[in-house]
């Protein structure tokens, strides 16, 4: 599935650490949020429409921030001031390679279920995740994930009601979420598997896992679904830039007008 | 076949269904095609004292009526409190009545306390 094992520098001279890191927060953020609205005027229900039409936003919105930031730590360590980045340039102008977003979070809607599966895999994850940043020793990435966290735990607890709704519910909506997990479960694995930029980011991804998996573990439980054994094996790569096939689709959507007509505003 | 049937907020008629009682019949999620039961939503905001009404919609049950009305009635900052109730629990007066129950208080004037000169010395008023 992944297009190569071709991993030799995609971090370009200026991308220390910290900015790859900044950067893969702010790709994880914009991946998930732009497939969340991929929903919006297809929700299943107009509430509904517009409920996970409000978390694509939220994402949108914490991708922004964490663009913003990346985009000052480049062009404070560059001494060129013509190609300034911006969080455009970064989210519009970069390409596939480039972008280090999870795997789990470029994968395709399918149907409802699926798309709440993965949302609550991520929200879950993103929300142990900030909780560890909210004491980060980094100020911008501390007060980023102080504000989000507030977003994302709704999203953790929206998501895990209907996981178990969808779970526990007809012998058709239980079917559909076996096979969502089927689906998902072998990008989970990345999430907990640190890449070179997130070892010097003082995450304990042991603790991480252990967070995760127990919500996981919890809310399968009243969702009646039997969590996967500990798998022994895991897609990953999208961290570092080797990316399944749907992201080029995603990012030949999401870049077309800007790259058709560049500095275009709305 | 059952006859679905929604229940809007001001709409007459649903005692004709004799379904004041709490029966799960008419709310149950489940069932081809069968409607979310409608819900009226009531938003405190962050000034107000008292909650206002603010619109409907569906949902299962009541935690699923609160985060939707989260998300379909606050996203602008616009309250801090959420009631909801379900619509079929609400009765309106029938419009038909409107001439017996409302007009006679057009020609009331006097009801209003603007006919009382105020002393000077009260203030607050």
């Amino acid at each position: 599935m992944n297009v190569s094992n071709i991993k030799n520098s995609q971090v370009s001279p200026s991308e220390g650490f910290r900015e790859a890191f900044t950067l893969h927060l702010a790709d994880n953020a914009l991946i998930m949020g732009h497939r969340n609205s991929e929903w919006c005027g297809h929700g299943p229900i107009l509430e509904q429409d517009i409920a996970i039409s409000n978390i694509a936003l939220d994402l949108i919105g914490q991708s922004r921030n964490f663009y913003q930031y990346a985009a000052q730590l480049f062009n404070q360590s560059t001494n060129q001031p013509i190609n300034l980045a911006t969080e455009d340039s970064l989210a519009y102008l970069r390409d596939v390679r480039d972008f280090k977003n999870c795997l789990l979070v470029e994968q395709p809607n399918a149907d409802w279920a699926q798309s709440i599966l993965k949302q609550f895999f991520f929200s879950t994850y993103q929300y142990y995740l900030y909780q560890q940043l909210q004491n980060n020793k980094d100020e911008q990435l501390k007060a980023i994930a102080a504000k989000a966290l507030k977003e994302v735990t709704y999203h953790v607890r929206w998501s895990s009601e209907w996981v178990i709704r969808l779970g526990d519910g007809t012998e058709e909506s239980k079917k559909r979420s076996l096979k969502a997990l089927d689906e998902l479960w072998m990008f989970t694995g990345e999430l907990f598997e640190p890449a070179f930029y997130e070892t010097t980011m003082n995450i304990d991804f042991v603790l991480l896992k252990e967070g995760w998996t127990k919500k996981i573990r919890s809310v399968f439980e009243e969702a009646t679904i039997d969590i996967p054994v500990e798998n022994k094996w895991h897609q990953t790569g999208g961290k570092i830039g080797d990316h399944t096939e749907h992201l080029g689709f995603i990012l030949a959507e999401m870049q077309f007008l800007q790259r058709a007509y560049p500095n275009s505003e709305w | 076949m059952i006859l679905l049937r929604k229940f809007y907020y001001g709409d007459y008629g649903e005692s004709k269904l004799g379904s004041s009682s709490d029966n799960e019949t008419s709310s149950s999620p489940s069932g081809a095609g069968g409607e979310w039961p409608l819900w009226e939503v009531f938003i405190r905001s962050k000034q107000g004292l008292d909650h206002k009404h603010a619109g409907s919609l569906h949902a299962v049950d009541a935690a699923m009526a609160i985060e939707n009305a989260r998300d379909v009635y606050t996203r602008r900052m616009e309250g801090v409190s959420i009631w909801v109730v379900e619509s079929k629990h609400i009765h309106a007066s029938n419009p038909d009545d409107a001439g017996a129950l409302y007009d006679p208080a057009n020609d009331k004037a006097y009801r209003h306390p603007t006919f009382y000169n105020l002393p000077d010395a009260v203030k607050h008023m």
